[in-house]
């Protein structure tokens, strides 16, 4: 009974929980039936991942509506791996939101707090699991407006101002997703996903369904921060608050980025996009720029939390490097360094909230010789680095590994030394915070720093380790991510 | 003849640069989100305009009438108009935040604030 119903609850229960949470009042009560809740979208994401895995393709008709008239909701082998992704993040940071943000937001908001953090769950689930067109717009909008209110509660002003910049950046974003929804509505006159996919087919070069392909894909490159439309990236993860810019990091990028999969290979079609159209040119420069620009302007922050943003726009570019090479072998290669991606970001920008937890600054210079203070919370830094860089027995050398395959099956030895290249880059920034920590004395006037309590701890570990075990263990997101390409393919013929 | 039968379009597209352009050049926090509503609203009056069919009527069942203008652009728009007023909510609340913090609701001031910090 239940089990026939798991895709509505993936997005119902956090959007039932969010008023629920400010209703309460209590910050306690907050965060416990968050945590929950949490973990209840967790299961039923594991279970929807499941169901997939053995009887493919799920197609859920909210109120029993038939499909092109009704909305649907559409489970596929990539879909469920986004939803795994996002409840997992959710699952793990969550529970160390309590001493965080107790610290960070003010005892009156907190309520709030947990509340956009509910409501923004519920927002990219929803992105992730419907199959028609203007649900995207509407979760996208849901998701973003609860991240533009969450990322102004930091308690730096420039929060406000981050916030704000977030805020027209991401409009215009989905704006202009809206246009291409519109256009593709006026030329076939259906939202949903699969109908429009069959109907587009014999008007694919007219120039109105060419219109609203580059309204999608440019409203989309400014919501997942392709460079150059990644300004508003840095200063809102850097001025976030610590639970937030974790969250952030690990998932809303990933489920722009998913979208943009989901419209090119299913909706337009592969043929569409990479043979018809010039994508893999127009997704390879500005990725290509994205890495190379990402990491040299990381190497030059003086605050570990940007820094480690502008690695996040410099990572974004592999991810889509891999999709614009447009084979299997790239995509799966991109599928997959959306889930390590978010296993390294995750633990590294929970690990600085627990510096800030303890010396209420992520200033790289604030944290000299913080590892001898801080021992776990730096050892949990330095394995997610470590994965960052790609060094082997990590998540990340699998993400570059099949990367570079990918590259190499096209012949293309030039990337694969550009992308070993890259690599260097990423040393050089994970450095500068290992060697500050490590090696340097505690500047005067710094009081001696306690390490984070064990609620902190757990989670940055849960991450930190779970980087090492999909090193190794690498069936579960190579599996699906090859899966995924392969499906994706052969939607588009 | 054809150029002016589509005025409609032309008006959006009008909208739509005027706004973002406003967004864009304007340093003024308030101009800006106008800029960004009348950006909004340009992409409200693309979708009303696709729901129009010639010669018909509002979509409500009534005798002597059969073609209807398709209802479901309005109710999409609908939608996206509780989107687009919510977001200059928050856009606005953001400003009188930012207000608060600054003293200014210039984009220059406050960039020239935060350099000195």
């Amino acid at each position: 009974m239940i089990a026939q119903h798991l895709p509505a609850l993936q997005i119902v229960l956090p959007l039932l929980a969010a008023p629920i949470v400010v209703l309460a009042g209590s910050a306690r009560f907050a965060w416990l039936f968050s945590v929950a809740v949490c973990w209840a979208a967790f299961a039923v994401s594991i279970g929807l991942l499941a169901q997939v895995m053995q009887g493919g393709e799920i197609s859920y008709l909210l109120g029993s509506w038939p499909a092109p008239w009704g909305i649907e909701l559409r489970v596929d082998l990539l879909n469920a791996f986004v939803l795994l992704l996002v409840t997992g993040t959710a699952a793990i940071v969550l529970p160390y939101a309590r001493r965080s943000v107790r610290i960070e937001i003010a005892p009156e908001q907190q309520g709030f707090f947990y509340c956009m953090l509910l409501l923004c769950l519920a927002g990219l689930l929803g992105i992730a699991i419907t199959g028609d067109a203007f649900n995207v717009f509407v979760f996208l909008e849901i998701s973003s407006l609860s991240t533009y209110a969450l990322v102004a509660m930091g308690r730096n002003r420039k929060a406000l101002t981050a916030a704000f910049q977030y805020l027209i950046m991401g409009t215009i974003g989905a704006t202009f997703f809206l246009i291409g929804v519109g256009l593709l509505y006026m030329m076939t006159g259906t939202l949903n996903m699969a109908d429009l996919a069959e109907r587009l087919q014999p008007l694919h070069g007219t120039r109105p369904v060419l219109a609203a392909y580059a309204f999608i894909v440019v409203g989309m490159a400014l919501k997942l921060a392709l460079f150059p439309l990644h300004l508003w990236l840095p200063n809102a993860y850097a001025y976030a608050p610590s639970v937030v810019t974790a969250f952030l990091a690990a998932t809303a990028t990933k489920v722009a980025i998913y979208v943009l999969l989901r419209f090119t290979f299913t909706v337009f079609g592969a043929d569409f996009a990479f043979a018809d159209q010039p994508m893999s040119l127009l997704l390879f420069v500005p990725a290509l720029l994205a890495i190379f620009a990402g990491s040299l302007v990381a190497i030059f922050q003086e605050n570990a939390k940007r820094l480690l943003a502008y690695s996040s726009v410099a990572q974004i570019g592999y991810m889509v490097l891999a999709i614009s090479l447009a084979t299997a072998a790239g995509l799966s290669a991109g599928i997959a360094h959306m889930f390590n991606h978010a296993l390294m970001k995750g633990a590294l920008f929970l690990a600085l909230g627990c510096v800030f937890y303890s010396i209420g600054s992520v200033a790289i210079r604030d944290m000299a010789g913080i590892a001898k203070e801080m021992p776990w919370t730096m050892a949990a830094f330095v394995m997610a680095g470590l994965s960052l860089i790609g060094v082997p027995l990590t998540a990340g050398f699998i993400s570059k590994w099949l990367l570079l395959q990918a590259a190499f099956e096209l012949g293309l030895w030039w990337l694969g030394l550009l992308i070993v290249a890259s690599s260097l880059l990423a040393i050089v920034y994970i450095w500068r915070v290992i060697e500050v920590a490590y090696f340097q004395p505690r500047p005067e006037g710094r009081v001696a720093a306690r390490e984070a309590p064990l609620s902190l701890l757990l989670p940055t570990w849960v991450f930190a380790l779970a980087n090492v075990y999909f090193g190794i263990e690498t069936s579960l997101p190579v599996t699906v991510a090859r899966g995924a390409a392969a499906a994706l393919f052969g939607a588009g013929g | 003849m054809s150029f002016l039968a589509h005025y409609n379009y032309w008006i959006v597209i009008l909208l739509m640069m005027l706004g973002l352009y406003i967004v864009v050049s304007r340093g003024n926090l308030v101009k800006k989100i106008v800029g960004l509503n009348v950006f909004q609203t340009s992409v409200f009056l693309l979708y009303i305009s696709i729901g129009k069919v010639e010669g018909g009527t509002a979509p409500i069942i009534e005798a002597g009438y059969s073609v209807y203008s398709n209802p479901l652009p309005h109710v999409l728009i609908l939608t996206a108009i509780v989107v687009g007023v919510a977001t200059s909510a928050l856009g606005l609340a953001l400003v009188v935040r930012i207000r608060e913090a600054y003293g200014t609701i210039e984009e220059d001031e406050i960039d020239h604030q935060d350099d000195d910090e």
